[in-house]
């Protein structure tokens, strides 16, 4: 070999502007030539599109009638006007109201039943769910689905306005009883409606205000009635919830309409009300009217669909599959050096060892979030179509939800790639920093969300270990006004998305910094 | 002049072990410089310490006059080889050369000219871990040149090398020192560089032992012996008289030191001793290298009148 003549050397020479540039195109190069893992990230992303493809295409719901013929149609589920799904059954007595006009009356009583409760699972107890619903409604029509505001009384939130299934606000706390009564106003002027209540019909507070935009001219306005069923969750392990049905009764009197109404008052069961044997055989939902006294009873709900496990996330099962594949692959893209000795040349060429490690950490983040994002572009609106040819019903989600889910679940992967990278920078072994790395964010998830452990250690798991990240997945919103098992295992976390992400990015920068700490301190 | 390398009062420990005691020599530009010494004389430790991959409990390592994690693109100041097998054996060779080159900011031009110079030309697009041990040295030494660097520096270049190899090697060295370049290369067999390194820096036990030209330490160290071969009984006797030390090395031969082979030819001769021959017998580098390290190899404290 022979070389060129040297150049003299001038000491004290700056020898270019070198910085970081050169340290991450190095580390790129390096990431892009070792064929093993370019495949291996391509395969955690088409292990994300395949399994979830092949998930989407395993779940179909078929209807058969009774005889195992095919049903004429598959059952629907009402949609609000937000265009969400909505559960819309309960006890209506009504009368039509044309322009505007208000309503008031007194409730005096709510009572209930919950059927064969956790703490007596062989009785029907008296007792009125938290959520149950006894108030005064104005209603576009009788139909599911159909917008509404209303004011009410509930079995341990007080009085509440609500409208339009999704939005809820809380009016003064207590139950109400004969001693201690509740007045409640509801007024129409235009779109807008507003709700009032009072302890005496004489002064009157207001409790919130609603807009239904397109409200028609002649509306239903009345009584209504209903309570949720009952749900319990599993604090064993196994975890899991059981739902139990309740019903509510609630007396009305001071009933008062104004403006122009046919003056009679007509009972329905909005949603078909109660079908349940025992309803049927011992106290049917309905009306009395003594008087002018009315006693109401309904089972039911107005609200949002708590629909756990049909988030249109249930699409992003395979990133599961892909993240292990990401792990291994960040992990041997820094433990390989130490393996091979490489680490003492890469660490020659590129002596700041903060800036070696930062440049892995952006080559392998930004190839893991490339081959993510690509999934889960790939993946979601894939797995949506087949998920609904097959007859599953999936919540829909807006435009900018589902921007999340695909850039926060490859955002998921690739922070997953910087812990591994800084935990196989302090481990300096593969397997011990595959391992580690999969109990601290794999394993904990799988616990969680596959009914394991109890509901509440589950929660705990998903607050604290990097898993938490998988919040960034949670497309189902989560209602206060209704009561539902908000379990990991339906897919509902206990931190906000971002927050959970959070928790997994702090994990990471905190392997990050101790990683450089260590590399600078040791000898290579 | 200002030294390519300068090492000054290294000392390291490794638990019980001081694999460093005030190591302390300096590298010169144009000529090869010959690092040498047994196993553990901290010949490894002490180039690691001058890449400032391994930190010294005390003293300094100087690579143009700064410590060598403050060079920007360091593979243009000094080159090496440490360990010819620390490659990923799934990258090829050119794309080891390839990113060490962008981490210096240079591009696939230079990576095609060294690995020209390499002759590596064939094996280049090859995955390195399919590489015979002289290919991954000849990839190794490309990869010192990428920079085309004042200073190289090669640890065990010659090992696993065949005799041609070993040949091919010892000219690229020379080669390198014409060009003006500061060349130190390590060693722990003496033969390997005694044709080779114009200059002798001999380590054992963490420390200098020497620090000499070659052509210094062949000087002292060949002086004194020569073999005489006589049948006269006398020879022993008259030559010790002449103060010089005489030893029977075998049937009819004398080793003789203290006296050099001119002198004693005519010792002998005036004192009418026959004698068939008179041999200078040329200590070599190897004998030279053996006796001063010799404290260093066992564990006997090496002592301080050891060092030159």
């Amino acid at each position: 070999m022979t070389a060129g003549p040297v150049a003299p050397q001038r000491p004290g020479e700056r020898a270019g502007r070198a910085g970081f540039a050169p340290v991450l195109r190095a580390e790129w190069t390096k990431f892009r030539t070792v064929r093993g893992w370019v495949i291996g990230m391509a395969a955690a992303a088409l292990v994300t599109v395949l399994a979830g493809l092949l998930a989407a295409s395993g779940t179909r719901v078929s209807c058969r009638g009774p005889g195992g013929q095919a049903c004429r149609y598959l059952p629907s589920v009402p949609v609000g006007p937000g265009g969400e799904p909505v559960t819309d059954n309960f006890y209506f007595v009504h009368q039509p109201l044309t322009g505007n006009g208000s309503i008031t009356v007194r409730v005096t009583a709510l009572t209930g039943i919950i059927t064969y409760p956790q703490s007596n699972p062989n009785a029907i107890v008296p007792g009125v769910e938290p959520w149950a619903k006894a108030g005064i409604i104005i209603k576009q029509n009788t139909g599911q689905g159909s917008a509404y505001a209303a004011v009410m009384v509930t079995g341990r939130h007080g009085v509440r306005m609500q409208y339009n299934y999704t939005h809820d606000e809380a009016g003064w706390p207590g139950g109400v009883s004969a001693a201690s009564p509740r007045w409640l106003r509801l007024t129409r002027s235009g779109d807008t409606l507003t709700g009032y209540q009072s302890a005496d019909g004489t002064h009157w507070t207001t409790v919130g205000t609603a807009t239904l935009a397109g409200l028609s001219s002649t509306v239903q306005t009345g009584l209504f009635v209903t309570s949720p069923g009952d749900v319990q969750v599993s604090q064993g392990a196994g975890g899991g919830s059981q739902v139990h049905f309740t019903q509510a009764s609630a007396v009305f009197d001071q009933v008062s309409l104004r403006g122009k109404s046919s003056g009679a008052w007509r009972g329905d069961a909005i949603g078909g009300g109660g079908h349940t044997d025992w309803e049927r055989n011992h106290r049917p939902a309905g009306a009395e009217q003594s008087g002018g006294t009315f006693t109401v009873t309904g089972s039911g709900d107005i609200a949002p669909v708590v629909d756990g496990g049909s988030g249109i996330e249930r699409t992003l099962i395979g990133a599961l599959a892909g993240l292990i594949a990401v792990i291994v692959v960040a992990t041997l893209f820094i433990t390989a050096e130490y393996r091979r000795g490489l680490i003492r040349t890469t660490l020659a060429a590129s002596p700041r060892r903060g800036r070696v490690l930062a440049a892995k950490a952006v080559v392998i983040g930004s190839a893991t979030f490339a081959a993510g994002l690509a999934a889960t572009a790939l993946a979601i609106p894939l797995g949506e179509r087949i998920l609904r040819a097959n007859g599953n019903h999936i919540v829909p989600v807006t435009a900018l939800t589902e921007l999340r889910l695909m850039a926060g679940t490859a955002a998921l992967l690739a922070v997953a790639a910087v812990l591994a990278l800084a935990v196989g920078a302090t481990l300096r072994r593969s397997a011990a920093t595959v391992a580690a790395v999969l109990a601290v964010i794999v394993l904990p998830y799988v616990l969680a969300v596959a009914s394991i452990l109890p509901a509440g250690v589950s929660a705990w798991l998903l607050r604290l270990t990097p898993a938490a990240a998988f919040a960034i997945q949670q497309t189902l919103p989560q209602y206060p006004q209704v009561s539902s098992a908000y379990t990991p295992a339906n897919g509902y976390y206990p931190l906000a998305p971002w927050a959970g992400f959070a928790v997994l990015c702090g994990y990471a920068a905190l392997a990050l910094i101790l990683a450089v700490f260590l590399l600078r301190k040791k000898d290579a | 002049m200002n030294a390519a390398i300068e090492v000054t009062a290294l000392r390291k420990r490794f638990g019980p072990v001081l694999a460093l005691d005030q190591m302390t020599f300096a590298v010169t530009p144009g000529r090869v410089t010959g690092f040498i010494g047994p196993n553990g004389a901290g010949k490894s430790t002490t180039m690691r310490v001058i890449l400032g991959l391994d930190a010294p409990d005390r003293g300094t390592a100087l690579v143009g006059g700064r410590p060598y994690a403050s060079l920007e693109r360091p593979l243009t100041q000094l080159g090496s080889l440490l360990d010819a097998a620390a490659l990923q054996p799934s990258r090829t060779g050119r794309n080891h050369l390839l990113w060490l080159a962008h981490s210096q900011g240079l591009g696939a031009r230079r990576v095609a000219e060294v690995i020209g110079q390499a002759g590596l030309e064939l094996a280049a697009r090859r995955r390195a871990g399919g590489y015979s041990l002289g290919m991954r040295q000849r990839l190794g030494i490309a990869a010192a040149m990428l920079g085309d660097p004042p200073t190289v520096m090669f640890d065990e270049p010659f090992n696993g090398m065949d005799p041609e190899g070993i040949i091919w090697m010892r000219g690229f060295l020379r080669s390198l020192a014409r060009q003006g370049r500061a060349v130190l290369v390590s060693s722990h067999l003496m033969s390997e560089l005694e044709d080779t390194a114009d200059h002798l820096v001999i380590a054992g036990r963490g420390k200098v032992i020497a620090d000499t030209s070659t052509a210094d330490l062949l000087a002292k160290t060949s002086g004194g012996r020569v073999t005489v071969r006589t049948t006269a009984a006398q020879a022993a006797s008259v030559l010790a008289s002449a103060e010089a030390a005489v030893a029977p090395a075998g049937p009819q031969t004398l080793t003789v030191s203290g006296l050099p082979a001119a002198r004693v030819v005519a010792v002998l001769s005036a004192s009418g001793v026959t004698f068939s021959e008179v041999a200078a017998h040329r200590a070599s580098l190897e004998e030279a290298y053996l006796e001063l390290t010799a404290g260093a190899v066992d564990y006997r404290a090496a002592t301080a009148g050891e060092v030159a």
